[in-house]
Parts: C-alpha cells; structure tokens; sequence
C-alpha cells in the first residue's frame, strides 16, 4: 500500500499540470465556507486510507498547493479538513488532486454532522477522568482506614481521613455523576424511569449518608465505594457511548454522501445546486455516469438509463426527448438535459426516504434488552431497600440513622455496576471483532436482535449474485475478436461493455469510438465499419436463440461472421453453501426480486429455495415484510438497492453490501464489504455467541446479587465489603465478556 | 501521625497533577483521532513546511 501511495505522489504532479487554473463553476464550492478572516474551510469524507502513507500522501500533496496552510486527515473519521487563503475554487483543484491518487474525495457539510456526539464524548471523558482521580485519592485514604483498627489510628485521625475523602468525593460526585443525574431527572419528568435513577438515588443517598455519618464521627462513611461505583459505571457508560457513536458516524457518514450537487442550466450556463434545492420545472445536466437527482422528462439527448438498482431489473433501458427519467437511476453513455417534473424530495428518491422513515418508526418502539432489565431491576430493588428500612426500624428497633445506613447499603451493593457494564462491554467487543472481518455494524443494538431472527429476506441482483455480469462464453472466443471488442467497450459504461472490456485488460486498440445510446458502440477499422451491440442493430443475419436467459451483444464487421457474447450475472461464489447452511439452521428464507419472473424463478430452482417472487415493487416487498411481521416473524433483510432501502430499514435486522447504493447502505444496520455472502453467517453467529454473553453477565450479576443483598440486610456489610463486591462483580463481568474472542 | 500532614497534600497535589495533565490532553484534541495517532508516529517529518 505504501508503495502505492508514494507513486500516486508522482503522478499527483502530472495531474496537477492537466487542471486548467480556472474553473468556470464548481460542485465543490457551496460547501466551502469562508470565515470573518478571509479563510476558506472544506471538509471532505474520505474514501480509500489505510495506513500512515496514506496520511502522509494526502496531508503533503495538498500543502504543496499555493496557499494551503492547515491541512489535518482524522484518520479514525476518514474526515480531512482544510483551511486556505483566497481563491475559494481552489476546492477543485484539491478533490482532483485527491482523485489523482485514487482517494474518493466526497465534500460534506461539518455542520449537519453530529458535532454533539464529539461534545458528548469529550463530557464523558472528562467526568470519567475526573471520577479516576477521586477513585485513586479517596483510596489511597480508605486502605489505612481497612487495615488500622480504631484503637491504634484513634477517633481523631480516622475523621481527619474522611474529611479528606468527603473533599474529594463531594464536588467530584456533583461533577462526574451529572450524566447519570440528568437522565435519570429526563426519564422521571417524563414518568419512567431507568437504570439511572436507583444509580442516582444510590450516588445521592450513599454520599449523604456518609456525611451525615462524618459529622456525626461514625464510622460507616462509604465515599470510597460512592467514587469507585460511579467510577465503574462511568467506563460503562462511555464504552457504550463509543459502540453507538461509531454506529452512528457510519450512517451519518452515508448521509453526507448522499447530500450532493446536480448541474443547473439556467441561460444556458451550468451552476452547481445542492439536490435538496431542486425544484420542478427546472433544466438539469446530468453527464454520463452521473445519478439522476430528480424525477423528469428529457428535454435534450438520447442515451441509456441505468435503473438496476431501483427496479432490479439488468439491462439499461433507452431513454430519448419525452420520456420519462427517474430519480436514483444512473445516466449511462451520453450527456442529457431534463426538466424536472417533482422537487428532489418528492421525487422517485425522496418518496423511498419518505417510506424508510416510516418504517424506522416502527422500529424505535424497540425495548433494549438493558432497559428491560432496568424496568424489573428498579423497583425490586428500592422495594428491597425500602422494606429493609422499615423493618429495622419497626422490627429491629435500631435508630432511623442505622436503619437508614443500612436501606443506602443495601441501594449501593445492589447499584447495577455490572449490570451498567454486562451489556455494552459485549457490544464493544462484538462491534470490533466484526469490523476486523469487513462487517461494519451501524447500531450497536442490532446484534441483540440478530438472536432473534427466523426468517431471512433476500434481493437477487448484487445480493445473491455479485451484480456484475460475467462473460459466459469467454472460451470460445478468438483473442483477437476478444482485444477489438474489448478496445470498444472501453469507451462505453454500459454494464455489459464494463464487463465485457474488463476481460482483455492488456494492450487495448487505438480506436475512436462513437457511442449510440440504445444500440451500441460504432467505429472505423481498416476502412470497414464494426458494430458492437443490440442484435437487431449490428447485424441483419439470423442468430440462434438458444440461451434465453443469457444477455447477449454482437460484434459484427463486414464480410465475418457475427461473433455472440454471452453474458450472465453469477451467483456469488458461495451463495449455495450459505442458502444450504441457513436453511440447516431452520431459517425461512424467501426470495423477493425487481426482475423479471422466470429469471427469479430460475435462480430460485437452482437454489432450492421454495418462496421466490419476481417482478415487485418496492412497494410490494415492503408489503411481503409487514405481512411476515404481522404472523410475529423476526425478519433478517438483505438488499442492496434503492428499491430494498424501505424493507431495509422495516426490517428488524438490515444488512447491505457495500457494493450496494448509498440509500441501501444508509438505510441498512449492517454493511459488510466481502464478495461473497459468508458475511451472513457470521453475522448470526456473532449475534447468537454476544447474546449468550450477555445473559451469562445477566446471570453472574443476579447471582451476585442473590448472595450480597441478604448480608446487606442484615448489616453485615462493611465499606471494604461493599467496594470489594462491586469491584469483583464488574471485573467478572468483564472477563465474561473477553471469552468473545475466542469464539469469533 | 504528623506525617500525614505532609504525605495526603503530596499525594493530592500528584493527583491533580495527573488531572490537570489529563484535561489539558482532552482540550487539546488528543483524544479526537485515536486510530491516526498510532500511525502518524510512522512519518518522518519534512524540513519546510508542516501541517499545523
């Protein structure tokens, strides 16, 4: 890779030389800012580092442009801010410069993306910080107070040591222990209540009893297991800040990706317009290879329409002045102009968004599996320390001061630490060891719902099969018909030229080559005419129709045969395998697909899978899911194009793969990068093994609390106890959780 | 006992220390880019100019 990297350097500067200086407009500059100071900011997502040459190839090559004086790649956010003076187009020149080393540049609006996540995060740290440092000193103090008795330190010296601690302790409870009290303040103004209150009620009522105790020179002053307690949730409480907020950077990520500019004509010059603002009855460029932002009917141009990834259908469909073109589909060979008939929002698009957002409401209703525990766990547990109050009190007849003391222990030993940490410690684990494999999880709670799926929907095209066509008879045809074809398709982004010029990657033709938009490639060779496309257009002789489900395209040049090449979109190599082995798992499978019927219906033959459907809408598949749902399925979606986002994000567990369109990968939990479907099992797997953790850690925890809380009603329990069991339990938990590794 | 005098604000004061240390390190960014800090210690730094 470095190596890569460093020769990109070299070719950085013959690109450079290529950019003409000026720019009549720019897609980049709506999203350059320019401060008071007169200095342009940009940031960009992106695409394609790996290791420090990369870091180092990006950061240099844009400071040796004039002008550029702060340059910083966050390698960890793939984010890269920069920072000039003067000529804001230089934007350009600099996502050029990127492209010109093979970094997919993508500029985003800082604004719109989570800076609250950032702010939150460096809170959590500070809080944590803090409480360490009270955790360490109040120690440090407590240890001479466990290991000296009363008679040799004296009455004097141990209030001296809890004066000491209840410094310490006071302010950095008030501080550290706000997180904890503003939730728990949220959900009981909203009448619920979470794990947050008994930690709050517990947090207040320990330090209060402490000092009540210290004034009043007792000996049961418990700020050392205050401090570390929320010490310990607090390592809690950001490990699990770090799952979600690294789930949510993937999908805000997606969706900055998605915010990006169409070409305006208005007099006839180009201006760059964010997708967001477009209207209807505007005039949009849309270039070869360009998606379309808006839904419209072409004003000027002939040219292919890819519509793949929102109808699931294979070949490109012709699009000439009149028709209409959707939004989402990619322009494929020549230059067009639409009018736009719908506003971007309201478009093809924005109505599948509209949909997604639908159906992601239904998913929020969603309980974690933690806050379920919290909803049993609070009122046993103030039930317990209430009663245990009480009857002290009435039965026990001791002062309300030791009654008291001992209801706050009883809150304390029973503080849901490992309970704070039994979840999101499994999670952190289960999310890393994913991403390792190419498997990037977007929501940290998905993995609990995997446990739980039994049926699984998948997509055909680009799912089930690597939505690339592949040329079927390679063999029995001549190099040399195979080099001039391949020369051809170079010139055209059709799928089946990509394909089929991907297999003669040696020395191409020099060929000037015209592209007819709906037919084919045309050329000159030698003086004769070649023709390489639609049957009917290249040639007039007869060809047998022996493959019907074969794409096909024809060379033909005067005076030779016409040659066929035959094309098939593959299965993943693995798909068979996998389909056999979810089905061993008692999984029910079904197959819903855009494409035509009896290609489907093919597919699902040669699969052996019983439920398969062609030809459905986006709406239609989302209708299959509901009915599933409605029966109580637990449904596991796999798809990867526009037309699957809304079943994507309706489903209790989405997954894409990356190869799939933005919408998809937005709108899916996981995404996973590997040609192959293997993903899909391991994604079970992981599911099943971290849940297994988690009820162990559930388990461990009920068991700990089964064997602490009747000594603490009884008032056995001492301050070393109390931090002692607290600490161990946590540490259980803890360890639980790392046998993760030796299963994934 | 009278070393206790000495010996608790020491080891505060070595306490704060740390702490202070800690949110300076936290204010100045050093926690943002986790991942990138462990390979930027990988590159040799040029002699002109330097990204700030």
């Amino acid at each position: 890779m470095a190596e890569q990297a460093l020769s990109g350097t070299s070719d950085l500067y013959r690109a450079l030389a290529d950019i003409p200086s000026v720019t009549t407009y720019s897609k980049i500059a709506p999203y350059v800012k320019t401060d008071a100071a007169g200095d342009n900011h940009l940031s960009l997502m992106i695409d394609g580092i790996h290791c420090a040459a990369c870091i180092q190839a990006i950061e240099s090559a844009l400071l040796q442009l004039p002008s550029v004086h702060y340059v910083r790649l966050n390698f960890s956010t793939r984010r890269l801010n920069v920072s000039w003076r003067g000529d804001a187009n230089m934007a350009e020149r600099m996502v050029q410069a990127l492209t010109a080393l093979s970094y997919k540049a993508t500029p985003f609006d800082p604004e719109t993306l989570a800076r609250q996540d950032e702010k939150e995060n460096s809170s959590l740290l500070l809080c944590l910080g803090v409480a360490g440092f009270a955790a360490g000193n109040i120690m440090l103090l407590s240890f001479s107070l466990w290991t000296t008795d009363i008679q040799t330190m004296g009455v004097a010296v141990r209030d001296f040591l809890h004066w000491v601690s209840a410094l310490i302790a006071v302010p950095a409870v008030a501080f550290s222990g706000r997180p904890f009290f503003t939730s728990a303040w949220n959900a009981l103004r909203a009448g619920r209540t979470n794990m947050d209150v008994p930690i709050s009620v517990g947090l207040i009522l320990t330090t209060g009893m402490s000092l009540f105790e210290l004034v009043n020179h007792g000996e049961h002053a418990y700020f050392d297991s205050a401090v570390m307690l929320m010490f310990f949730l607090l390592i809690g409480r950001y490990l699990d800040h770090l799952a979600r907020s690294k789930a949510r950077q993937a999908a805000t990520d997606l969706m900055g990706m998605m915010a990006g500019t169409a070409t305006l004509l208005k007099n006839d010059q180009p201006h760059a317009i964010l997708i967001r603002d477009i209207k209807p009855d505007m005039d949009i460029l849309v270039t070869a290879g360009e998606y379309i932002a808006a839904d419209g009917r072409v004003l000027e141009g002939q040219t292919d329409i890819d519509t793949s990834l929102v109808t699931g259908e294979s070949l490109p469909m012709m699009a000439a002045p009149g028709d209409v073109v959707m939004s989402g589909t990619i322009n494929l060979s020549a230059p067009i102009v639409i009018r736009t008939i719908r506003s971007a929002d309201e478009s093809q698009v924005g109505h599948m968004i509209g949909l997604m957002e639908k159906a992601e409401a239904s998913q929020a209703r969603y309980v974690r599996i933690a806050d379920r525990v919290a909803r049993l766990y609070t009122p046993v547990v103030h039930i317990l320390a209430f009663a245990s109050f009480m009857g002290w009190l009435l039965i026990g007849h001791i002062p309300w001061q030791d009654a008291l003391l001992i209801a706050a222990t009883v809150l304390i030993i029973t503080c849901p630490c490992a309970l704070a940490l039994a979840v999101p410690i499994v999670q952190v684990l289960a999310v890393g060891r994913l991403m390792k494999q190419g498997i990037m999880v977007q929501s940290s709670d998905v993995l609990e719902k995997v446990a739980t799926i039994d049926t699984i929907i998948f997509d055909k095209t680009g799912t089930l099969t690597c939505g690339r066509p592949a040329l079927m008879n390679v063999d029995d045809i001549d190099p040399q018909i195979l080099q001039l074809a391949a020369s051809m398709a170079r010139y055209s982004r059709h799928p089946l030229s990509v394909a089929l010029s991907s297999y003669y990657v040696e020395n191409a033709l020099p060929l000037t080559v015209e592209e007819i938009p709906g037919s084919g490639l045309r050329t000159m060779l030698n003086g004769c005419e070649i023709r390489l496309g639609r049957r009917l257009w290249a040639t007039t002789e007869k060809l047998p129709d022996d493959i019907p489900q074969a794409l096909e395209i024809v060379l033909a040049m005067d005076g030779n045969a016409p040659v066929r090449f035959l094309f098939r979109d593959e299965l993943r190599p693995d798909t068979l395998s996998v389909i056999n082995q979810l089905k061993g798992k008692g999984m029910h499978l079904h197959l819903l697909s855009g494409d035509r019927q009896n290609i489907v219906q093919d597919m699902a033959k040669t699969l052996g899978l019983e439920s398969a459907h062609g030809q459905m809408a986006p709406e239609d598949k989302f209708q299959f899911m509901e009915t599933l749902r409605a029966k109580g399925h637990k449904i596991m979606m796999v798809g990867d194009g526009i037309n699957d986002a809304p079943v994507l994000a309706g489903a209790d567990v989405s997954v894409a793969p990356a190869s799939g369109i933005d919408m998809a990968r937005r709108a899916a939990q996981i995404v996973f990068t590997s040609d192959t479907l293997q993903p899909i099992l391991t994604i079970l797997n992981v599911g099943y093994i971290s849940q297994k953790r988690v009820r162990e850690n559930f388990m461990m925890t009920v068991l700990y609390n089964a064997c602490a809380i009747p000594l603490a009603i009884a008032g056995f329990v001492t301050p070393l106890i109390a931090a002692l069991a607290m600490s161990l339990s946590s540490l259980a938990v803890i360890l639980n959780a790392f046998r993760l590794r030796r299963y994934v | 006992m009278s070393v206790l005098l000495y010996m608790i604000p020491l080891a505060l004061i070595l306490g704060f220390i740390g702490l202070a240390g800690f949110i300076w390190s936290l204010r100045t960014g050093q926690y943002e880019d986790m991942d990138g800090a462990a390979y930027r210690i990988l590159i040799d730094e040029e002699e002109d100019k330097t990204s700030a």
